[in-house]
């Protein structure tokens, strides 16, 4: 199984830098031909909209045609925005996502470098059982207790809060991925390290983890990108404003500010630019870490 | 964007390197399993304990034995919330998965102006529940929206006024955010496929849709699967994108499960229905992906991954 999820997401992240054999076609293939461009409309109207409807001044937007660019594209509605604190939001979220997505992806990946290399003892097979069972754990179900053992900590309304919780959410199919991959390396290459007489600790840093940097990589992005867009735990878990994250901070400019549509499609517009930058650099990798371990 | 996997059965098969010596192996599990025992393990237990609870959010927590399950199983609000996550999660089903599978094999072709379609397919996955919900809110307002600047008046209609405008609206924003998500997971199941089954067929004569009906769907069983675990068991704790674009409205028209969790708990004060709540979310969640498995076959998920 580990080495289809591997070729499978090489493949995902290679890309079509090796094109294979096109697939033989005579005829156009009308049903999927106008499938695609339908679902190609549905997508771009929405993402277009909110763009060019971010550059109209309020007042213009109820005159001018929705659908047209506006002829005097204003940049006020940005501003409003940062006025607004999304400069401290952004920052909370940068916090937020980088303090839970290192410690996760080290963690899992030291746990995953254990359950693979161990011959399978007792201790490790129960671990790895339960992150297993974690799979199937939907983590919005357990929200109430989380709020609790957070208050219990003290941690209440703090990145803190936020960043505990996104961490062990995170692990699971962490572990399963970067295990699959660890899977892979040739056991030779591990036998020869310990013939050198390299420790547990120097294999994993300098054979496994320079072997399996591609689903590295890929965890890394889907972790990411879910607790970035993530709005259940700062909702429930913090409180006063210098803590939003950008997607509750979203949520309140938008039920203040609800009727100046431009301003608020401002603010999607700017929560959303970082990952969207991120997406025109990085395609293949973020596209293949979001279905890692789910593809086949 | 929150997807519960599903349950991977066995997939780390123990019997993995030979040879790998114990010292100290342990400790590196340590870290995770500290951490997900905290959060994920405890919270599990937890959330069955406060269900037999009263509690307020703030204050002491008292035992009240099955006072929160009578006071939720009695509450004709629970099966009309059970009626709407169980519509929820039929319907986004429906109309997500062919659409998905079409893309999907449509993205698995090679061709160069596929590939570039693919780039904007993919947009919506990288947008927040939020921002979408958000999106779609002002862009449907019945005053200020795209309908109404435009002055179509199929288009003027109050979206999320009405409770079944408002329901179809849920299942299309929903369906928006996620064909993109499955599309892809179908793309890599198609390619999977061997060429040389559609080399044969061609060769017996067969046509296009002959060929989508009797290889392309049949070999995409665990795909399909896997999709639909996903899906499911992710239209279930459904939150985010329906709290912000109807919370939960109009009326209750659009009130999940999980919203009435949410709305229990945090905005009534009342944590041990809430609970309640949750241990059914978690119980039907459970059920739902071994239904799944076992519609799939004994070993779904594991030839699933081994790649068909």
């Amino acid at each position: 199984m580990a080495t289809t999820l591997a070729k499978d997401s090489s493949q995902a992240t290679a890309g079509h830098s090796a094109p294979p054999p096109k697939r033989v076609t005579r005829r156009p293939n009308w049903v999927a031909g106008t499938i695609s461009w339908i679902w190609l409309v549905i997508v771009i109207v929405p993402i277009y909209w909110i763009v060019i409807t971010s550059f109209k001044s309020q007042s213009n937007y109820y005159i001018e045609n929705p659908l047209l660019p506006p002829p005097a594209p204003t940049l006020a509605n940005y501003g409003m925005v940062i006025e607004a604190g999304f400069i401290q939001y952004f920052i909370n979220s940068v916090i937020v996502t980088l303090g839970a997505v290192v410690p996760a992806v080290a963690v899992s990946f030291m746990a995953a470098y254990a359950i693979v290399r161990s011959g399978g003892g007792r201790f490790l097979r129960w671990t790895n059982s339960t992150f297993l069972m974690g799979l199937a754990i939907p983590h919005q179900a357990t929200i109430i207790p989380i709020y609790l053992i957070i208050i219990q900590l003290g941690l209440y309304d703090s990145l803190m809060a936020l960043i505990l919780p996104s961490i062990a959410f995170a692990i699971p199919l962490s572990v399963l991925v970067l295990s699959n991959f660890i899977r892979d390396v040739p056991k030779e290459l591990f036998e020869s390290m310990r013939l050198d007489g390299a420790s547990e600790s120097r294999t994993l840093w300098n054979l496994a983890l320079p072997l399996t940097r591609p689903a590295v990589v890929t965890v890394t992005i889907y972790n990411a990108l879910t607790i970035w867009n993530g709005f259940l735990l700062p909702l429930i878990l913090t409180q006063s404003p210098d803590k939003r994250t950008l997607p509750l901070a979203l949520w309140s400019f938008q039920g203040q500010y609800s009727i100046n549509v431009p301003a608020v499609l401002a603010s999607v517009v700017l929560t959303t630019l970082p990952i969207l930058i991120l997406y025109v650099v990085g395609r293949r990798q973020l596209l293949a870490g979001l279905t890692a371990g789910f593809s086949k | 964007m929150t997807v519960p996997p599903i349950p991977a059965r066995g997939s780390a098969s123990l019997a993995a390197v030979p040879g790998g010596q114990g010292r100290g192996l342990p400790w590196l599990a340590v870290p995770a399993l500290l951490f997900f025992v905290a959060f994920g393990v405890i919270p599990l237990f937890g959330v069955f304990a406060l269900s037999f609870t009263s509690w307020d959010g703030l204050g002491e927590i008292h035992l009240t034995g099955f006072d929160s399950w009578r006071a939720v199983l009695t509450d004709p609000g629970l099966p009309h919330a059970l009626w709407v996550t169980f519509l929820v999660i039929a319907l986004s089903w429906a109309v997500q998965t062919p659409a998905s599978i079409l893309l999907g094999t449509f993205l698995a072709g090679f061709q160069r102006y596929r590939a570039v379609l693919s780039v904007f397919y993919f947009i919506p996955l990288l947008l927040s529940s939020a921002a979408i919900a958000i999106t779609y809110k002002a862009l449907l307002d019945p005053n200020f929206g795209l309908g109404a600047g435009l002055g179509i008046p199929i288009l003027v209609q109050d979206w999320l006024g009405e409770p079944v405008l408002a329901f179809g609206v849920v299942i299309f924003v929903v369906s928006w955010q996620f064909i993109p998500f499955h599309s892809l997971i179908y793309q890599g199941g198609v390619r999977q496929i061997p060429r040389s089954m559609y080399e044969a067929a061609e060769i017996d004569g067969a046509g296009r849709i002959r060929m989508f009906f009797s290889i392309t769907l049949p070999q995409l069983k665990y795909t399909i699967i896997t999709s639909s675990t996903l899906m499911v068991v992710g239209s279930l704790v459904f939150f985010d994108l329906i709290f912000v674009l109807t919370a939960g409205g109009p009326g209750d028209a659009t009130r999940v499960l999980a919203l009435e969790m949410y709305k229990r708990g945090f905005q009534a004060n009342l944590m041990g229905p809430a609970s309640a709540i949750a241990v059914i979310l978690v119980l039907v969640g459970l059920a739902l992906a071994l239904l799944l498995r076992r519609l799939g076959g004994r070993d779904a998920t594991h030839s699933q991954l081994e790649g068909a």
